[in-house]
């Protein structure tokens, strides 16, 4: 099958039209951008303890229905966003590929918790160290499991990345170092597209 | 409580007995494996024992023994509430020739536990129905759980994908993830 490779950005073909991209495309795109960053339809794929936290997230005390991303969609057909929630072991990589490999593009792909970011604490025979492994992915969301706020945090990120176009992954950083017990505060979103990550 | 259990399966099987220990309240006993499946029928359905649970069934490899691999199984009795640990030695260096009686004749759970520990370390249970691996898949080579099986080898069903350091895909660094453990993904990376 080879390696699938995401489309540059949101737009589509039409929008891509090199010397006609004037104001009118341009104001389009962020268009489209902004209505597909507040309507994400997630697959949420959860396989372990991180869907504990997953449930919680998607509580009323820290809802994400208020940044759009609430509707699931247990098909890949009809979904955006695949929330890799929990442990992916060797058993169930090939599983996890199918699924991606039938989203339709663009698509973006949320590595939520640890093992899905880079394994976690296994370092064993049975688990995939990480699903970029298999699949591409766009947030990396670290925690044991991710304190809800750190989730949210990488579903803002995710938008706006998906606002200013940027399929670059990104980390969600802790608000607070542990070790100099500094608040790093919100994770930065760049308002400004010539801003370093 | 269970040390009259113990007696009494001393006092039975006398010849394969090979040993016995008690610890903390825990009896156990160390049978020839010739006598694995007579001594838990025995167990099962003697009025005395009235053992009607196996808890456990597993195996534990003692790479510098000979026999290597031991045989563990534990056995409660919800009636009387007295439970045994009956322990037997099988396997030869090489891992070869690890067989012992199947125990799924007398309690339906022996099966996934036998198909569990013959996954993890290759013990053939004579006389079980359809013994495969339960927990790994069947692509899977070697048993994980014997001393020998490398711990850093992975056999991937999904080959990774054809991008550069693979072993750390971006965001993360080389100076970023796990500082402890065996860090075994970073194996045969540069550091640049």
């Amino acid at each position: 099958m080879g390696e699938l490779s995401h489309a540059a950005g949101t737009e589509t073909a039409v929008l891509e039209a090199g010397e006609g991209a004037g104001f009118g495309t341009t104001k389009l795109k962020d268009l489209l951008s902004w209505a597909q960053k507040y309507s994400l339809f997630m697959y949420p794929f959860v396989t372990a303890c991180c869907g504990m936290e997953f449930m919680s997230v998607s509580g009323p005390r820290f809802d994400f229905s208020r940044f759009g991303a609430e509707a699931p969609r247990f098909s890949p057909r009809q979904s955006d966003l695949l929330w890799v929630v929990g442990t992916i072991t060797q058993r169930q990589a090939p599983v996890l590929k199918r699924i991606y490999e039938q989203m339709l593009d663009p698509k973006f792909v949320l590595a939520f918790g640890t093992c899905a970011s880079s394994g976690g604490f296994y370092d064993n025979y049975a688990c995939v160290a990480g699903v970029d492994k298999i699949i591409p992915c766009d947030v990396y969301v670290p925690g044991c499991p991710p304190r809800p706020e750190g989730v949210l945090d990488g579903l803002m990120l995710l938008q706006d990345k998906i606002q200013r176009g940027d399929r670059t992954p990104g980390i969600v950083k802790p608000r607070r170092d542990p070790a100099s017990n500094q608040d790093l505060g919100v994770v930065s979103l760049r308002r400004n597209k010539d801003a370093a990550t | 409580m269970s040390k009259a259990l113990l007696d009494l399966v001393v006092a039975q099987f006398g010849s394969a007995v090979l040993g016995t220990h008690s610890q903390h309240g825990d009896d156990t006993v160390i049978i020839a494996p010739s006598a694995w499946f007579e001594i838990h029928q025995f167990l099962r359905e003697d009025a005395r024992t009235s053992i009607d649970m196996l808890t456990d069934l597993t195996a534990v490899d003692y790479i510098d023994r000979e026999p290597r691999f031991e045989i563990v199984s534990h056995v409660y009795s919800l009636a009387k509430g007295h439970r045994l640990r009956l322990k037997t030695a099988v396997g030869d260096e090489e891992g070869e020739t690890v067989e012992v009686d199947s125990l799924t004749a007398l309690w339906a759970s022996a099966n996934w536990l036998e198909r569990e520990t013959f996954d993890m370390f290759g013990v053939r249970f004579v006389g079980h129905p359809d013994l495969r691996r339960i927990l790994l898949y069947p692509e899977f080579e070697g048993y994980p759980l014997r001393k020998d099986y490398p711990a850093d080898k992975i056999q991937p069903l999904v080959p990774f994908r054809e991008v550069p350091n693979i072993e750390k895909v971006a965001p993360f660094g080389v100076d970023e993830g796990m500082s402890f453990g065996r860090q075994t993904h970073q194996r045969g990376y540069e550091e640049n």
